[in-house]
């Protein structure tokens, strides 16, 4: 029994998290080819094939990607930051309102991805709500053009990634004493003073962590660039779409992937650092 | 000669609770002012306003003469010690000590000087890099004092300062801040529920019962004529006997079947009086201010005896047998018990 209950982890891992990552590994290394499925492996014939990463590191369209996404997440990152640092301190501190508005932020969690990103659309495109105000105010007679914009695929990122940054700022929110403010404030700190050298230096590792929760997912984004973003926008995501299913370029496209993962074991491996910290 | 803290009518309700109901008080420079209440007394709302952490609905605080309302506490020349300690916990010893000499803008040097008196002051040296939850509870409370202390404040407020330590630390500790009280000269008031350590450490007592302040004076002024039955019972537990005035100033009271007759008559209107356990001998004469018991219990409690004595009439009397006048009395056995006519206190209320 207890062997099987230490089996199932292991299986789990070894079936849906090693052996999809062993087969982009040996994708990334084959050629080509027509046929199903649209490539062949290094032990059919051709050996292994060093294009694939080679084309990564020379052609700028790709290495243009994967900046392109590193900076659209940390970008994302650092919005929610902003936003979710009053907002974790803010409900930790609401006394009896504290689960209603915990609650709040998780409710997108109970619509649709896809339905919310759809209202983004219906809100920003030239005939959406928000031009109908501008227009009935009287400010302009042309729409601003909105939506396939970098802001609003900046909006929509930080809309659905805003909840992984403030669930760790308000675990952390609710272990400060609310004293340790008053006792700088007693000693001649103004409250500004106080937030800053006493309550944010003690919020930094969760301010590290919710960085990190925001960005590694927010890095490999497809879906929100795609359908809110401006078509120069060739996120990582994107060109990983383009490859596997318009060029059917299988063995690029999985050396993308390998890139980005790489590129990101470095963060992972910090925010499991913070998480034994914390 | 105007006081450093001046209190006015101070008021302050929290729903239909009143925390503090027109409290004046005075506290001139160098004093040493214990606060003293149960929980709930109103003694931490005072400290909080004085601080300026609570705004008072009524009243005013002066500092020196100068209105402090409307002043935020972060420009009042006035510094807290926090019940808890509210040390900054990602900072070490030293940076805590100097956090509010760097607020004041204060040069390198002058920080660096002022906190290495202030860790000498209060043998702190070794712990400056240390972090505060390597500390043990009471270097804590000694880096808490220092905090405090180095910003050289005209006020100082201890909330509780003693209550996280054990007894024996309790102790030296008390008798270690009435030192550093005096040395700096500060004025100080310090928040007890304890009565025996405000006793001890300060130049004036203020009792605090349901936001009111109900007495105030020197230790032993306090402790011999409380002035009401609150103060009685809180303060020692005194014995509260209830009874008649008689025309000649006397008390006739029932419960204890005896009459209780001051040094001077009771004023009018005066239906109860205090009567402290030590103040009370054993096998007196039979005359007025003595009364007929029974020993219901006996407690050993080290260099005095606590006897409770079922007199008479009902009344459960609380007597101090002091050691060196021989063993107490057993359970049950029949007693005499007298007074001074001066151990007689009125109370008012």
């Amino acid at each position: 029994m207890r062997i099987a209950l230490r089996l199932i982890p292991g299986l789990w891992l070894a079936l849906l998290v090693a052996a999809p990552l062993a087969l982009v590994g040996v994708m990334a290394l084959s050629w080509q080819a027509e046929g199903v499925p649209p490539y062949s492996p290094p032990w059919a014939g051709e050996g292994t094939n060093p294009e694939n990463l080679r084309l990564l590191a020379e052609d700028p369209y790709y290495r243009d990607s994967l900046g392109q996404s590193l900076l659209v997440a940390a970008l994302t990152a650092a919005l929610c930051l902003l936003l979710a640092i009053p907002m974790g301190i803010a409900i930790a501190r609401a006394g009896k309102w504290r689960n209603a508005l915990l609650g709040a932020v998780l409710l997108p969690f109970w619509t649709g991805f896809l339905i919310r990103i759809g209202a983004w659309i219906g809100l920003l495109r030239d005939e959406g709500w928000i031009n109908a105000i501008i227009r009935g105010l009287g400010w302009t007679d042309q729409p601003l053009h909105l939506l396939y914009t970098h802001g609003a695929m900046l909006v929509g990122m930080v809309h659905a990634y805003l909840p992984f940054a403030v669930l760790p700022l308000f675990a952390a929110a609710t272990r400060l004493d609310p004293l340790l403010e008053q006792a700088a404030e007693d000693l001649g700190a103004t409250p500004g003073r106080a937030f800053l050298t006493i309550t944010l230096p003690q919020l930094l590792p969760a301010l590290a962590a919710a960085f990190l929760l925001v960005f590694i997912p927010a890095a490999g984004e497809y879906v929100i660039p795609e359908l809110l973003g401006p078509p120069n926008a060739t996120l990582v995501g994107r060109v990983l779409f383009q490859e596997f299913f318009q060029s059917r370029d299988w063995p690029v496209a999985s050396a993308l992937a390998v890139a980005l993962l790489v590129l990101l074991i470095g963060p992972i491996i910090l925010f499991q650092r913070l998480g034994r910290a914390a | 000669m105007t006081a450093r803290l001046s209190l006015r009518g101070l008021t302050r309700r929290f729903g239909s609770v009143a925390a503090l109901d027109g409290v004046s008080l005075d506290v001139p420079a160098g004093e040493f002012l214990a606060l003293l209440g149960g929980s709930g007394s109103g003694k931490s709302t005072l400290l909080r306003v004085v601080a300026g952490f609570e705004v008072a609905d009524s009243g005013t605080v002066h500092l020196d003469g100068t209105d402090l309302s409307g002043v935020p506490p972060h420009r009042r020349p006035v510094n807290m010690m926090f019940q808890s300690y509210a040390l900054f916990p990602h900072m070490t010893v030293a940076a805590n000590i100097a956090y509010g000499l760097r607020r004041e803008g204060r040069p390198r040097a002058e920080i660096a000087d002022r906190v290495a008196q202030a860790v000498a002051m209060l043998r702190l040296e070794g712990m400056e890099a240390r972090r505060p939850h390597a500390l043990s509870g009471g270097q804590r409370q000694r880096v808490a004092l220092a905090r405090a202390l180095v910003k050289r404040p005209r006020l100082l407020l201890l909330d509780e300062p003693l209550g996280a330590l054990d007894a024996n630390l309790r102790e030296r500790t008390g008798f270690e801040l009435r030192a550093i009280q005096r040395e700096s000269g500060a004025a100080l008031i310090m928040v007890t529920h304890d009565q025996a350590e405000a006793l001890a450490l300060a130049d004036r007592v203020a009792v605090m019962d349901h936001g009111r302040l109900v007495q105030q004076g020197a230790p032993r002024e306090v402790y011999d004529r409380p002035a009401t039955r609150f103060v009685a019972e809180f303060l020692g537990a005194a014995n509260v006997l209830e009874g008649r005035r008689t025309p000649d100033g006397a008390l006739e009271c029932p419960a204890a079947a005896c009459t209780l007759r001051p040094a001077a008559p009771l004023p009018e209107g005066v239906t109860a009086v205090a009567l402290r356990p030590e103040r009370i001998r054993l096998a007196p004469a039979k005359d007025d201010n003595s009364a007929a018991g029974t020993v219901a219990e006996a407690a050993f409690r080290g260099e005095s005896s606590l006897l409770l004595i079922r007199l008479a009439g009902g009344a459960l009397l609380r007597v101090s047998h002091a050691e060196e006048d021989g063993a107490p009395p057993e359970r049950g056995t029949p007693v005499r018990v007298g007074w001074d006519a001066d151990a007689v206190v009125p109370l008012h209320g």
